[in-house]
């Protein structure tokens, strides 16, 4: 007998789920570490910018490579405020000035289509890296920002409720009207303005809500650091990684960029830490094998697997009731 | 009364009059048929229409009201919806998924989650795709996904209907089918104006045909009248062809 039979599907979820969130919650107590803080605040950090990135993007099919900009307006916001503020409004006030800004490149971008779009919100991260260095330099007079750093622990709590948070409204997204909307945008921009979406509106307001998620990961971030440097807080690498975490989990599904963001963090620092100078190249050949064998990701794995074991499952099966039947 | 009037609707590419000077309209409980040779401008009529493409040059007006600068979604939640020559379903949508949007989004009001499933089913249920609402769009055959277009469009629940040839593709058994579909929307109260090539489903269906030519209109009037019309004949029907065949 399965034990899965006698637990409901409907329980079974949630309450693997509730699992996961007190082993995750409880963490501080026994990690024992702040290595090991660091590293499981910045999965969480990862999870919450691949499943912010794939809110927007997965369902469009908008390539956006700005998420490094709304980071770094996250790190550059508690590089500002923190030693005026307290963390969490700090972080609320990370995810306005981002959701405002995603809002004003939104409505310039967003007419443009396909590679165009990817380039320029690629080019936007390197366009508010300069702004920020250039308000610095010239109008505060000064290079960085020397930031007094928090807790790992508080850290790690906050990144925890970020993830989830950002889980929670992407949950919601894909459930709703606004779901749907950016799905028909996906099949078919055309058809779907045809058919009463408002196409631009729905596709601005998203991307600026996914950018909120961006850059109160930012402010988290930027609230361990002790110096915040223009150069380094706008980094193309933050854009580029949570669009491969996604790909590389699979967008399909909710839970696709979590396993991606989880498998790929964790890689680069097993890898970063046994092959410092080498692990760029298996990464990269890791990517180049999963994106060219697995279209769907890791998680397009589940169903062939699901399928390949359903087939053996049901042959012992058969192969059982046949024995008994030549018993008889 | 006039649902649907165009004044000197004209659209430009580059140097090309695509669409040039037209004045038409369409009344409530019609069926309408416009024809031409391929490149009249019959589509590009539907795009100005629809507001696919920017109307700068002239007037349409939708049961008296101007529709000049609006956004195609503005044109749809009006109640004027519209199918594509090109099937343009969502391909990796449900059927049900992809009617879902027009019943969503396709009304001025906002519409609840109960009212859209209930709308949405009837327009496939209408349209005979009941069997198939969890079919992802992609693995319909050419007929099912101008049906599941066709849907999606009332789902909408539009006063004026555009269907941009329904028909081609399909075969007879399909078209006849399909002709009875239009006839049973209008009978619902909906307004047509279909672009079609297939001659036999046009002189069946339609009250009135419209002739377009390098862009002008050519000629209009019955299904008669049209089949009879030597210059119609001339640049579109053929020397010896006879209508209906």
């Amino acid at each position: 007998m399965d034990i899965t039979t006698f637990i409901p599907r409907k329980l079974w979820v949630p309450g693997l789920l509730l699992l996961i969130l007190i082993v995750l919650a409880t963490l501080p107590l026994y990690a024992g570490s702040n290595r090991v803080l660091f590293i499981s605040a910045t999965t969480l950090m990862y999870i919450a910018l691949a499943v912010s990135w794939a809110m927007f993007s997965g369902p469009t099919g908008y390539m956006s490579l700005a998420p490094a900009a709304f980071f770094g307006v996250g790190i550059y916001t508690t590089a500002i405020l923190r030693n005026e503020l307290p963390l969490g409004v700090i972080i609320v006030a990370a995810g306005i000035v981002s959701f405002i800004v995603a809002l004003l490149v939104g409505l310039v971008t967003l007419r443009l289509k396909g590679i165009y779009f990817a380039i320029f919100t690629f080019g936007l991260v390197v366009l508010i890296g300069q702004l920020v260095l250039y308000y610095d330099i010239h109008i505060l007079g000064v290079r960085g920002h020397p930031v007094t750093p928090t807790t790992y622990e508080i850290m790690y709590y906050c990144m925890l409720g970020l993830a989830v948070a950002t889980l929670l409204a992407a949950y919601f997204i894909r459930r709703s009207r606004l779901g749907l909307a950016l799905q028909s945008i996906g099949g078919n921009e055309e058809a779907a303005a045809h058919m009463g979406v408002n196409t631009t509106r729905v596709k601005v307001l998203t991307f600026a809500i996914s950018a909120i998620f961006m850059g109160a990961a930012g402010a988290i971030m930027g609230a361990r650091m002790v110096f915040v440097d223009p150069a380094a807080t706008f980094s193309v690498g933050y854009s580029f990684s949570p669009v491969l975490m996604a790909v590389f989990g699979g967008m399909g599904q909710l839970y696709g960029p979590v396993i991606g963001a989880t498998i790929f963090s964790l890689l680069e620092i097993w890898l970063s830490g046994r092959f410092p100078l080498y692990y760029a190249i298996i990464f990269g050949i890791i990517l180049i094998l999963v994106i060219l064998y697995l279209p769907g990701g890791v998680v397009g794995l589940i169903p062939k697997l699901r399928n390949r074991l359903g087939g053996v499952i049901s042959r012992l099966g058969k192969g059982g009731k046949a024995e008994q039947h030549a018993n008889t | 009364m006039r649902i649907l009037e165009g004044r000197d609707v004209t659209k430009h590419f580059g140097g090309l009059a695509a669409v040039s000077h037209v004045d038409f309209h369409v009344d409530q409980g019609e069926i309408v048929g416009l024809i031409g040779p391929n490149g009249a401008g019959k589509t590009t009529l539907f795009n100005l229409i629809s507001a696919a493409l920017p109307l700068k040059s002239g007037e349409l007006r939708f049961k008296g009201q101007k529709l000049n600068g609006l956004k195609p979604h503005q044109i749809c939640k009006m109640g004027v919806a519209r199918t594509f020559q090109q099937t343009k379903i969502f391909a990796d949508m449900p059927v049900l998924q992809n009617v879902l949007v027009g019943a969503f989004f396709g009304s001025p009001n906002r519409v609840s989650g109960a009212d859209a499933a209930r709308g949405a089913n009837q327009a496939l249920e209408f349209v005979g795709l009941s069997a198939m609402i969890a079919t992802p769009a992609k693995d319909l055959t050419l007929v099912n996904q101008k049906r599941v277009e066709v849907a999606r469009a009332l789902a909408t629940k539009p006063e004026l209907l555009l269907l941009d040839e329904l028909m081609a593709g399909l075969n007879s058994t399909e078209i006849s089918e399909a002709m009875e579909l239009v006839t049973r929307i209008r009978d619902n109260g909906i307004t047509i104006l279909m672009v079609e090539h297939v001659m036999k489903a046009i002189m069946g269906i339609c009250g009135r045909i419209m002739v377009l030519h390098h862009g002008e209109k050519i000629a209009e009037g019955t299904c008669n009248e049209i089949s009879c019309n030597k210059t119609v004949i001339e640049v579109y029907l053929g020397g010896e062809a006879h209508a209906g065949s």
